[in-house]
C-alpha cells in the first residue's frame, strides 16, 4: 500500500524552528528549516541527525522548500546546508530569496557580534547557501525531477510568503507555511484552488482564536498610540523588519496625515529602510489597492516616518518608535525597552506573537520584574499592550482554507498542543476530515490509494461515452476491453483491436439449439407467432421479422423448420454466438415453454 | 484586426495571449461578439497591454471626428480609390477605436497566469505559458493532452535583452509546432542597429539638432534608454535632455521596475540588492530623463533644445509625434530615427514630404530570424512545423535569398489568412484511471515475451472529462419472491459483454477431453475446412474449424453449458 509519511523535526505542537519532513511516493522533501527564538542552545535548530544517521543529506532529500523569510522558517538554513551539509535544491519565492539572506545576516550579527557565540554560521556560509536556492514563481509548476513537482500559492502573511503543493503522480501534499486569510493594509489574502491533496499541513498559531474585525483592532491601536503621545509618553513598537512593520507604518502614516500630528515617528535604521525598498520593487506581491495605485503614490514611501538614531531614545517628549526585533529578545528594541520601561507614561505595544522564553512573552504573561543579564532586575512600569496584528489565519480562516483545498486529511503544526487539540476536534467534527497533530520526532503515516493511469483507445472510449448518452444509461453498464501491458506502457483497447495488434484471429463460438414446438400451422405462421410473442415480452430489445421468414432478437437468429415425419411439430432453430450467450439461453428456455394459445 | 466571419466567436472557449502587442484587438472580441470564454495572459502582458491601449485610445480621442465617412467603403467606389485604400481588405469590418471602458471590460475578463503554470481546460487539455524572451511577460504556449502536444511559438527572441530568456527545453517532443511572429526585418542585426542609433543620435545632437524617436511606450524603449544611460556620459552628451512623452510614460517607466520576476537574470539580481532593475530610474533621478503625459502643460515650460524626444505613435499618423514632425521637419539639423519595425518608414514619412530633416532607419526587431529558427527547430525537434505561408518562401523583394525562409524536414505546412488547416496527427488514446480495487482484480497473462494481457470489465465513470474505471457492481441479490415476477424481469441485460475468443481447437485432444468427461459414441468426420464431431447419443454436432466452433444441440441447457466449458478450455479470452 503506498503511503505518505510526515515527521515534524520542529513546529510539532510548538511554534518555532519549523521543519517538517515529508515522504511521498518515494520522494523526501523537507519543508522549512527554521530556528527557535526561545532557545540559545542546541534546541534552537531542528535535529537534522534524525533525517539520516550515516548518509549524506543530499542523497536522502530530493529538495528543501522554504515557505517565507521569517527566521523561524529559514533561520537554520545556512547551518543545515553548509555546516551539516546539503547540496540539493532549495526552493523559495523571489521575494523570499531576496530578503532571506539579509535577515540571516542580521541574525548572525546579533548571535556572533553581540552575544559572542562561537561555531555559528558565517557570512560566507549564508552566501554559499543562497547559491543553492532556486526561485519559483507563483503557480509555476516546478519539475524537481521527472516525478516530483511543486507549485507555490499566495499565502499573504509576509511579502513573498507562499504555500506549496508537493505532488508525485496522483498523490499530493499541501504545506501552508504561515498564511493569512484576510487581506491587510499591504498584503492580499491567501488563496488556493480546490486541489484536493491527500494531506494538508497547516499552521495553527491562532487555532482557538476568532478575531474581531481588523478595523476595530486598527482603531484600538491608533487610539492607544494617540492617547500615549498626547500625554507626553513614548510608544515602543517592537516589530520584525519586514511584514507587520510596513502594515503598521502605513496605518500610522495615514493617521498622522489625517490628524495633522507632529509627534515624530521613527523607524530603527538599516534593515527597515532597505525593507521598504523591497516592498516597492515587489509590488505585484502586495494587495490589490497598493498595486493599483503605486504609480500615483507608492505606499512604501513614508513622509512622516524618519530613520531612528540611538541617541533619540533619550530625547524628551513624546515619540513613536518602531524597533527590531519583534519579540524583545535582543537588539535595539530590547535596548529601548530597558530605557523606557521604568516610566508609567510610556507604552510598549506588542503587535505579534511572542515565543516562550523571550522578554516579549514574559511581559505579555504579566511578569513585571524581569531578570536581565548580570542579575539586574528590571521593573516594568510602562504600559504593556498586546495587539494581534500577526498575519496568521485564525480558527475561522484555517477552516476556510481546509474547505477551499478539500484535503483528505489535515495535519496541524506551528501551534500550541492545547489549542491544536481544540482545532483538531473542530476539523474532525465540522469538516469530517481526519486530523493529526504529531509532536516533534513523531511520524504520521497515511495510506493512500493509487489509481493506475493507462491509455484508453479513443475508439473504445467514444463508443462507451456515446452509449452513456442514451436514455437507458442510468443502468450501470460495463465497459469491456483488453489491457495490453508492454514494459511500462499500459493501454486499454477493444478486444478486437487487441486481437488485431497481436496478430491473432478471433475464434467464433456459436450455439444452435433445437426447440420443439407443438404447432400444426405452417412454418411461416409459426415464425410470425414467435415474433409477436417475443415482441410483446422483450420490450427493450430489437425484435425483427425478416423477409426470409426468420426472426431476430438483437443478433440472435430464430428459424422455424418442419421435420418431415411429424406435421404437428415444428422445430425452432435458435442460434447465437458466445458473446450473446445470456440472451440466447434465455430465449430457448422461454420458447421451450411454448407459445400462448391465442394470438393477441 | 481579427477576421471573424470564419468562426462564431461565441463558440470560442479560450483565448491565449502571447504578448502585449498581440492583444490590441481584444476588446473587439470580448465585447459585442457574444464571446463568453476565458482569456489567459501573464501579468506584465496585461499591465503593459493596458498601457498600449490606453495610449492608443488617448491619442485617438484627442482628435475627435464629428462624423466619419463610410460611403467610400462601397466596393464600387473603393476600387476607384488610390492605393493603399484600393487594396485594403475587409473594409466593411473596420471599426472605430474602442473606448477605455471597453478596454477595462475586456481586461477584466483576463485570467492571470505565470510561466510554467499548468492550466487545466475543462479537464480535456492543459495549457502552459512559457517565457518567449521577446518582451516583458511574453509567452509561447503549450497545448497538450496526455498523448499529444502542440506548441505555439509566437514572438520569441534568443537575444539577451531585458526579458527572461526564452524557454526552449519545454518545447521539446511536440507533435506540432506552430511558428509565427518572426522578425519583420530578417536582414538587420539588432545589436548593429542599436550602435547606429546611438552614433546617429550623438552626431545630430553635437551639431545642435534634435532627435525624434517615434516609438511605443514600452518594449525596446527600455533597452534604448539603457544604452543611452551607458553611452551619453562617454559621448559627452550628459547635458542633453531626454524627453519621453506619452499619456502612459510615467506608468510604463514605473511598471517596468516592478516585474523583477519576469526579467533576465542580471536585472533580477539587482532587485535583490535592492536596486531598481532598469537604470532609467537613475536617469530620472538625475533629471536626465523627463517624462510628460503630453506636449501641453509642464513640457512646454521645461522644453530645451537640442534634445532627444521619445514619443508615439510610430506610424506618425497620430499622437504627439505628429507635432514634432511638423516642428522639426524643416531643418536639416534634426533627425528622426525609426526603431520600431512594424511600419514602413517611407510610408510613414510620405505625407510629410518634402522634408529637410534627416531620416535614419534602424529597425530593432529582436524576434527570431531564419538562422535562429533553424537552430531552434534542430534543438526542439518537432514532428511537424506549421507556419504562415510567407515564411515558406523568400520575401518577394529578395526572391534570391533562399536563406530567408524556413527550411526544415519534413517541410513546414503553411497556412493562409482565413484558411482552415487540419493538424497532421490523429488522436488515438486518452488517459483513464483504473481504481486500485479493479486493478487488483485483473488477471494478466503473458501472451508473448514482454507482453501481457488482461481482460477488463468495468464501469466507466466520466466527470469533467476525467475518466475512471471502477469495479463492476456485484450481481444484485434476487429480491424475495413475494412479488409476482413478470417474465420480462428475467430478460438478461444484453449489455453485459462477454469477451472475444481466440485460438484453435485441436480435434484429437478435444475428443479425448470429451471422453474423459463421460461422452461416448463419438464420431469424427473430416470436412473441407475442419472436422465435425458427432455425439450420436446426444444428437449433438460440433463443427470445428480454424477460427470457429459451432455447437448444434437439442434444447438441453445442461449439455450445452458442459460442452461450452470444454470448448472454452482450449481458447483464450480477450
Amino acid at each position: 500500500m503506498p503511503e505518505i509519511r510526515v515527521t515534524p523535526l520542529g513546529a510539532g505542537q510548538d511554534v518555532g524552528r519549523s521543519c517538517i519532513l515529508v515522504s511521498i511516493a518515494g520522494k523526501n522533501v523537507m519543508l522549512d528549516c527554521g530556528m527557535h527564538m526561545g532557545f540559545n542552545d542546541d534546541r534552537r535548530f531542528p535535529d537534522f541527525s534524525y533525517i539520516t544517521q550515516n548518509g549524506r543529506l543530499t542523497d536522502f532529500l530530493d529538495c528543501v522548500i522554504i515557505s517565507h523569510f521569517h527566521l523561524d522558517h529559514c533561520g537554520a538554513l545556512p547551518y543545515f546546508s553548509e555546516m551539516v551539509g546539503y547540496d540539493g535544491p532549495i526552493y523559495m519565492t523571489h521575494p523570499t530569496q531576496a530578503i532571506c539572506p539579509i535577515l540571516l545576516e542580521d541574525y548572525r550579527k546579533i548571535a556572533v557580534d553581540k552575544k559572542g557565540e562561537a561555531n555559528f554560521f558565517t557570512s560566507q556560509m549564508i552566501k554559499d547557501c543562497m547559491k543553492k536556492v532556486v526561485a519559483v514563481h507563483l503557480h509555476q509548476t516546478v519539475q524537481v525531477d521527472d516525478e516530483l513537482e511543486i507549485k507555490a500559492y499566495y499565502a499573504g502573511h509576509v511579502l513573498g510568503a507562499a504555500m506549496f503543493q508537493i505532488k508525485v503522480g496522483s498523490e499530493s501534499v499541501v504545506y501552508t507555511g504561515d498564511y493569512n486569510m484576510t487581506p491587510d493594509r499591504h498584503l492580499g489574502a491567501a488563496w488556493i484552488d480546490k486541489c484536493r491533496p491527500n494531506l494538508l499541513i497547516t499552521e495553527s498559531t491562532y487555532a482557538t482564536t476568532i478575531r474581531d474585525s481588523k478595523r476595530c483592532r486598527e482603531r484600538d491601536f491608533l487610539k492607544k498610540v494617540h492617547e500615549t503621545v498626547e500625554r507626553g509618553g513614548k510608544v515602543l513598537i517592537p516589530v520584525f523588519a519586514l511584514g507587520r512593520a510596513q502594515e503598521l507604518c502605513i496605518l500610522l502614516e495615514t493617521f498622522w496625515e489625517r490628524m495633522n500630528l507632529k509627534v515624530p515617528i521613527y523607524f530603527s535604521t538599516g534593515l527597515t529602510e532597505k525593507a521598504n525598498h523591497y516592498y516597492k520593487l515587489f509590488i505585484p506581491w502586495t494587495n490589490q489597492k497598493i498595486r493599483k495605485t503605486f504609480v500615483q503614490r507608492n505606499m512604501f514611501e513614508f513622509k512622516h516616518i524618519k530613520a531612528f538614531d540611538r541617541a533619540f531614545a533619550d530625547n524628551p517628549g513624546p515619540m513613536v518608535v518602531f524597533a527590531t526585533p519583534g519579540m524583545l529578545h535582543a537588539g535595539q528594541s530590547l535596548q529601548i525597552f530597558r530605557k523606557w520601561a521604568g516610566n508609567e507614561k510610556n507604552m510598549v505595544i506588542m503587535p505579534g506573537y511572542c515565543v516562550q522564553g523571550t522578554v516579549g512573552h514574559k511581559i505579555l504573561s504579566g511578569q513585571r520584574k524581569l531578570e536581565m543579564e548580570g542579575r539586574q532586575v528590571l521593573e516594568v512600569k510602562m504600559q504593556v499592550e498586546y495587539m494581534s496584528f500577526s498575519a496568521h489565519a485564525d480558527a475561522k480562516g484555517i477552516m476556510q482554507l481546509v474547505g477551499q483545498a478539500e484535503p483528505e486529511s489535515v495535519l496541524l503544526v506551528h501551534g500550541e498542543a492545547k489549542k491544536m487539540e481544540f482545532l483538531k476536534q473542530k476539523i474532525e467534527q465540522e469538516l469530517r476530515v481526519s486530523c493529526y497533530m504529531p509532536a516533534n520526532g513523531e511520524t504520521v503515516t497515511l495510506p493512500t490509494s493509487l489509481s493506475i493511469p493507462v491509455g484508453i483507445s479513443l475508439g473504445l472510449l467514444k463508443q462507451e461515452m456515446a452509449q452513456g448518452l442514451l436514455p437507458e444509461a442510468k443502468k450501470p453498464r460495463l465497459l469491456h476491453g483488453t489491457l495490453i501491458m508492454k514494459d511500462s506502457n499500459f493501454r486499454l483497447v477493444s478486444s478486437e483491436q487487441a486481437l488485431k495488434e497481436l496478430g491473432l484471429a478471433e475464434h467464433q463460438l456459436r450455439f444452435t439449439c433445437r426447440v420443439h414446438l407443438h404447432d400444426t400451422r405452417k412454418e411461416q405462421e409459426t415464425a410470425l407467432r414467435v415474433y409477436s410473442h417475443l415482441k410483446s415480452i422483450l420490450k427493450d430489445h430489437c425484435v425483427q421479422h425478416l423477409p426470409d421468414g426468420s426472426v431476430t432478437v438483437e443478433s440472435i437468429l430464430i428459424q422455424a423448420a418442419a421435420p418431415s415425419e411429424d406435421p404437428g411439430t415444428k422445430v425452432l432453430l435458435v442460434s447465437w454466438t458466445y458473446q450473446d450467450e445470456e440472451l440466447g439461453s434465455f430465449l430457448t428456455s422461454l420458447l421451450k415453454k411454448g407459445l400462448p394459445q391465442a394470438l393477441s | 484586426m481579427c477576421k471573424t466571419e470564419l468562426i462564431d466567436l461565441s463558440t470560442v472557449d479560450v483565448i491565449l495571449i502571447s504578448n502585449y502587442h498581440c492583444m490590441m484587438a481584444l476588446p473587439y472580441i470580448t465585447e459585442h461578439t457574444g464571446f463568453t470564454g476565458t482569456v489567459y495572459a501573464t501579468e506584465p502582458t496585461v499591465q503593459i497591454g493596458r498601457l498600449l491601449m490606453e495610449e492608443l485610445v488617448n491619442f485617438i480621442e484627442r482628435v475627435p471626428k464629428a462624423q466619419s465617412a463610410s460611403l467610400w467603403k462601397n466596393k464600387d467606389i473603393q476600387r476607384l480609390l488610390p492605393s493603399p485604400l484600393k487594396d485594403a481588405v475587409e473594409v466593411s469590418t473596420w471599426r472605430r477605436c474602442y473606448t477605455m471602458q471597453e478596454v477595462n471590460s475586456a481586461l477584466s475578463k483576463i485570467q492571470l497566469v505565470g510561466y510554467s503554470q499548468k492550466i487545466e481546460l475543462f479537464g480535456a487539455v492543459q495549457v502552459t505559458p512559457l517565457s518567449s524572451g521577446y518582451a516583458l511577460g511574453s509567452s509561447n504556449w503549450i497545448i497538450q493532452s496526455h498523448y499529444e502536444k502542440v506548441s505555439y511559438v509566437s514572438g520569441s527572441s534568443l537575444l539577451t535583452t531585458h526579458p527572461q530568456p526564452m524557454d526552449q527545453a519545454s518545447l521539446k517532443n511536440s507533435d506540432v509546432l506552430v511558428l509565427t511572429g518572426l522578425t519583420q526585418i530578417p536582414t538587420a542585426n539588432p545589436d548593429g542597429m542599436v550602435g547606429e542609433f546611438c552614433s546617429n543620435l550623438a552626431l545630430t545632437v553635437r551639431n545642435g539638432g534634435n532627435v525624434l524617436v517615434p516609438c511605443y511606450p514600452s518594449g525596446v524603449i527600455y533597452d534604448l534608454l539603457e544604452c543611452l544611460y551607458q553611452y551619453i556620459d562617454s559621448a559627452g552628451l550628459s547635458s542633453v535632455p531626454l524627453y519621453f512623452i506619452s499619456p502612459v510614460a510615467n506608468s510604463s517607466l514605473e511598471f517596468s521596475q516592478i516585474f523583477a520576476e519576469w526579467l533576465c537574470h542580471n536585472k533580477q539580481s539587482k532587485v535583490y540588492l535592492p536596486e531598481p532593475p532598469f537604470p532609467h530610474a537613475e536617469l530620472i533621478q538625475t533629471n536626465k530623463l523627463k517624462h510628460y503625459p503630453s506636449i501641453h502643460g509642464d513640457f512646454s515650460n521645461d522644453f530645451r533644445q537640442p534634445c532627444v524626444v521619445f514619443t508615439g505613435h510610430p506610424s506618425l499618423r497620430f499622437g504627439d509625434v505628429v507635432h514634432f514632425m511638423e516642428l522639426w521637419g524643416k531643418s536639416s539639423l534634426n533627425t528622426v530615427i525609426f526603431t520600431e519595425p512594424d511600419f514602413s518608414y517611407l510610408e510613414a514619412l510620405a505625407p510629410y514630404q518634402p522634408l529637410a530633416m534627416k531620416c535614419i532607419y534602424c529597425p530593432i526587431d529582436t524576434r527570431l530570424n531564419f538562422i535562429q529558427v533553424s537552430k531552434l527547430l534542430k534543438e526542439v525537434q518537432p514532428l511537424h512545423v506549421v507556419c504562415p505561408e510567407q515564411y515558406t518562401q523568400p520575401p518577394p523583394a529578395q526572391s534570391h535569398r533562399m536563406d530567408l525562409m524556413i527550411d526544415c524536414q519534413p517541410p513546414a505546412m503553411s497556412y493562409r489568412r482565413a484558411e482552415v488547416l487540419a493538424l497532421p496527427f490523429k488522436r488515438r488514446y486518452e488517459k483513464i484511471e483504473i481504481m486500485p480495487e479493479l486493478a487488483d482484480s485483473l488477471v494478466p497473462m503473458e501472451i508473448k515475451p514482454g507482453i501481457s494481457l488482461a481482460t477488463v470489465s468495468a464501469v466507466l465513470h466520466t466527470k469533467d472529462n476525467k475518466h475512471l474505471l471502477q469495479p463492476p457492481p456485484r450481481p444484485a441479490q434476487p429480491t424475495s419472491g413475494k412479488k409476482r415476477k413478470r417474465v420480462s424481469d428475467d430478460v438478461p441485460d444484453c449489455k453485459v459483454l462477454k469477451p472475444l475468443l481466440s485460438g484453435s481447437i485441436p480435434v484429437e485432444q478435444f475428443v479425448q477431453t470429451l471422453e474423459k468427461h463421460g461422452f461416448s459414441d463419438i464420431k469424427v468426420e473430416d470436412t473441407a475446412k475442419g472436422h465435425i464431431v458427432l455425439l450420436q447419443e446426444a444428437e449433438t454436432l460440433i463443427q470445428i474449424e480454424e477460427d470457429s466452433t459451432h455447437i448444434i444441440c437439442d434444447n438441453d441447457e445442461m449439455l450445452r453449458v458442459r460442452l461450452r466449458d470444454l470448448v472454452l478450455k482450449f481458447l483464450q479470452k480477450f
